[in-house]
This record gives structure tokens, sequence and C-alpha cells, in this order.
């Protein structure tokens, strides 16, 4: 069993700390293989960023696939770049807030999640990648949820005062998630 | 032992001070950087000290100079940095130097790109620096290996009285993966390393004039110049490769490659053989010295040809391929480069044209 993930969006949205807690989070609590692989250009903030995590129970060949089981997009032109990677059948994650695009395809199932509002509800723009990581992990249950907050926990262990608030975050993703399986 | 989670970069300089490490100085260069920034905030935790050189040049000979004082010592860079580094390079091995260096590599020619590439491989093998030295190469395709390649290169360094390079490219540097990290040696440990080096080091007073490497000012002599070198040859010569031979029994296609190539063409082999066609492969851990012997374990009878996959253009690693091979079968090549990292779906699909045929 091997799943193979992209998350692609701006860079400043929070990419490659949304793989990292979910690749992390596997390495500390199952004996699985995995890999995490970020891709990025000269520039950061503003710029595209997407990243690859790929889980599996054999080792991990390519630490980027050709083909995605699972796509999170958090903008416009990621959705563009990386949909015609997912396989059929995969599962695309959607921040509806900015993409408003059609989706081309009707071979893949599309899980909704509008985390940029829902953050700056929340009160800090910041979280709307745990958001989506709660989207994730509550609908795909590839690992368990309270093995990835302790992993959360663990990394914003030098900032306490931000805990409540991503847990609220983590939270209301795994609701998101769960009420769309 | 317990798995932590880290990028390749990191995983390579915490291995490095496990491994006694004590004095590290670099230069930033894309997709190296998190080597010198772990050792800012580690050498000191252990009373090591780490320098950023105003240039390569100058970050080449401060290692050379901390290493000829016998202190474990490493630099790291990338492509056009390590061009830049070859002069003190080839000092080290001239002097015999331990030192131990990493190229995470990237797109070339030139400044290139800094995307990950295996561009750099007749550097790495054939001519690091003027003079026709050689260096063990040790060619990682995991975070775990590229960890236990450089924890014993600062061993085979010091055995051999040689610089040993690490041979990266920017997939396995920029990637994170679980690893199992090797023993931190004591301080006790690590003072006894250098005071075994006090017979030839630049340590203490006493000049020790039999087993130093030195030069009288202007009296240069030729013959010593040669006898020097016949000892290096023969140094070099002693070197035993070290390969992984996957697959290999009743192979029909053979892949040859090294690195992150040979890990995604590991996976093709799997992929591959669940429907049911016969594909190997050989992956030099070393790729100097070169593991030509272990192309003669192909049943030639049976294989088809050898696919050679490397994410350079022009190919390079396939010379050494060809010379392995003898003409014994036909070389094919799956190639990418400047800074496009191999795919799964190339090397099925190269394989299968040649399956087919």
């Amino acid at each position: 069993m091997e799943t193979n993930l992209c998350v692609a969006g701006f860079g400043g949205q929070g990419v490659m700390t949304l793989g990292k807690f979910l690749a992390s989070a596997t390495c500390d609590s199952t004996d699985k293989n995995v890999t995490f692989f970020p891709s990025y250009g000269a520039e950061q903030r503003g710029g595209t960023a997407n990243c690859f995590v790929v889980i599996s129970d054999e080792m991990v060949g390519a630490p980027l696939g050709d083909v995605m089981d699972d796509l999170i997009v958090m903008n416009g032109p990621s959705l563009n770049k990386f949909l015609s990677t997912l396989k059929p059948g995969g599962t695309l994650f959607i921040n509806s807030s900015i993409v408003s695009d059609e989706i081309s395809r009707d071979d893949v199932k599309v899980v909704k999640a509008p985390v940029t509002e829902l953050a700056l509800e929340m009160g800090n723009a910041k979280v709307l990648n745990v958001i989506m990581l709660g989207v994730y992990v509550g609908y795909t249950e590839v690992i368990a949820p309270e093995i990835v907050w302790e992993t959360i926990e663990h990394k914003l262990g030098k900032k306490p005062k931000l805990l409540p608030l991503n847990k609220a975050a983590f939270e209301k993703g795994l609701e998101i998630g769960r009420s769309q399986k | 032992m317990a798995r932590v989670f880290m990028k390749g970069c990191e995983a390579i300089a915490e291995a490095a001070v496990r491994a006694g490490c004590r004095f590290f100085a670099g230069y930033p260069i894309t997709p190296q950087n998190e080597i010198p920034e772990y050792f800012a905030r580690r050498l000191p935790e252990v009373g090591g000290v780490f320098v950023q050189g105003e240039s390569e040049v100058a970050s080449i000979n401060m290692v050379y100079g901390a290493a000829s004082a016998g202190t474990r010592s490493m630099t790291s860079s990338s492509s056009p940095g390590v061009a830049l580094k070859s002069e003190g390079i080839s000092y080290c091995a001239s002097a015999r130097i331990p030192m131990v260096y990493a190229n995470i590599s990237r797109g070339g020619p030139g400044v290139g790109s800094i995307q990950p590439a295996q561009m750099d491989y007749f550097q790495a093998t054939k001519a690091s620096g003027n003079g026709g030295f050689r260096m063990r190469v040790y060619a990682p395709s995991t975070v775990q290996e590229a960890v236990d390649m450089t924890y014993n290169a600062f061993d085979y360094a010091d055995q051999d009285r040689n610089p040993v390079l690490i041979l990266a490219d920017g997939v396995i540097g920029t990637m994170m993966e679980p690893v199992v990290l090797p023993e931190m040696k004591s301080d006790e440990e690590v003072a006894a390393i250098k005071e075994s080096k006090k017979s030839w080091a630049c340590i203490g007073h006493k000049l020790d004039y039999a087993n130093r490497a030195w030069i009288q000012p202007g009296q240069w002599s030729t013959a010593v110049q040669q006898e020097c070198n016949e000892t290096a040859r023969d140094l070099y010569a002693s070197w035993i490769p070290e390969v992984e031979e996957y697959q290999l029994e009743d192979a029909e296609i053979v892949i040859a490659a090294y690195g992150i190539s040979a890990r995604i063409s590991k996976s093709v082999v799997d992929l591959l053989r669940k429907e049911g066609i016969k594909v190997g492969l050989i992956r030099p851990m070393t790729v100097y010295p070169f593991p030509y012997a272990a192309f003669d374990h192909i049943d030639y009878g049976k294989c088809k040809a050898v696919l050679d996959v490397e994410m350079s253009i022009p190919a390079q690693f396939v010379e050494d391929v060809a010379v392995a091979v003898k003409e014994r079968c036909p070389i094919e090549t799956c190639l990418c480069s400047g800074g496009n990292i191999m795919s799964r779906d190339a090397v099925i699909a190269a394989v299968k044209k040649i399956n087919e045929k």
C-alpha cells in the first residue's frame, strides 16, 4: 500500500508545513516508510510552492510520483498545474475560498473546504493549512488524528500561545473532512 | 533504535558531528544550504567551530588548514561551488590531508539550475581538480545511506589520509525521510582521533620529517614527487568498490544507475517484476572506485540490454558502464537533465521499449 500526495499552493500558505506535519507524524508514530520532498523556485512568498508526501508499507522508490492518489490545492494555478497528475478515482482537496474554477474532470472525488475564509473567521489567516490538514486526515484517515495533533503540538512547542487556535483549526478541518466522506 | 524525521542535508551534518567532525567552513549555495545552517547551530554545542567563509575558495582552504592540524573537518557545496573548491581539494589530496566534502549537486554546466541533477559525475570521479588524484566517492540513494556513508567517510579519510567525497543530489539533500542516527563519538574518542594523527599533523612543535608531507622551499625534487604519486596510485588501487546487485540472476534487462536515479529504478524493478518483466539493477554505492566486476554477474546469454538511467545529458556515468559491459550486450539510456527529476514512468517506458524488441 502506497499513498502519493501532492500539496500545492502559493508560497506563504503553509503548504510545506502541512506536508511536513503529516510526514513527520507518520514517522513518529508508525513503522511505515515516508518521504517528504519540497519543490519551490528561487522565490518564496507569493511564488508557487508544492511538496510531495509518500507514505508506504514498502520501501519508497520515487519521493515524487508521477501519479497522485490525493491532491491538495490551495490556489487556482495549482489546480491547473496538478489536476492531470491525479489518478482516476483519486481525491482532490480544494481550498474553495479562492479556487472558483470548474473541475474539468468527473473521474475524481472532490472535497471542498473554504479554508481561507474559515481561517480569517478564526482570527488568523495563517492557520488555513492546519484546517486543510484536518480536512485531509479527517477524510482519508491515512493516520490517526490524535497522532497528527501530537506532532503539531510538539512542533509548536516553543509557541504555546498558538496551540488553542491551531487545535480549533485542526478540529474544524477534521469535522469538514469527516462530513464529506 | 528510534527513527527521526530529517532532511538529507541536516542528516549529513548531524552524521558528521557524530563522527567527530569539529570544523566546518562553507559558503552558501542552493540546494545544500541546510548543511552549513545546521553546522552553524550544532558545532558550537559540541565545542566545534563553524565558519562561513567569504568564498568557496576561502572555505576549502580553511578546511585544508583545520584538517592539517588533525581535526576532523568538512565542507560542502553544490556543483558550481564544488568547481571553485577544486584547487583546495587537489591540495588536500597532494598533501595527503584527510577531509570530507559533500556535493549536493544541481543542474549544469555553469550556474545551471538550482534543481537536482547528476551532472557532476566526471568531476566527481575523474577530475575533481588538477593532478589526477583520486578519492573514494560515495553515492547515497536514501537519507539513511547519506548518514551512514558520511559517518564512515571520516574513518576512510583518516585511514587513507585522503579526501572523501559524498556525491548526493538535490533530491537526497532536500527530501525528508526517517533515519536512525549513528552513535555520537565521545569527547575522549574525538580527542584520541586527533592524537592519533600526531605523527604527521601540525600538532605540537616537534617536526617529524619522515611522516609529514612537507616541502623544503626551493628544493622540490621530481623523484620525490614521482614517489608520492606512486604511493598514491597504490593507495587508490587498494580500495574496494561497494555495490548493490538487485534481482540480477535471471534479469533480461539490467538497469545501471546510482544515487536518486537508482532509488527510482529500484522501485521500477519491483513494479515491472509484478508484470512478469525480468528486470535487475546494478547500483554502485561507490562511483569511485567503480564496481566494474558487478557487471560480470549479468547473464549475457539472457540479457537484452543494459539500461543506463541518469540525470545527465549528455550521459556521463554510461562511460563507466560501457567499460564494465565490454560490449557483451547493447547499452541503452534513459536520461533527463537541467534540473528535471527522473520520472518513474520514463524508466518504465524505457525498459518496456527494450523488452518489446
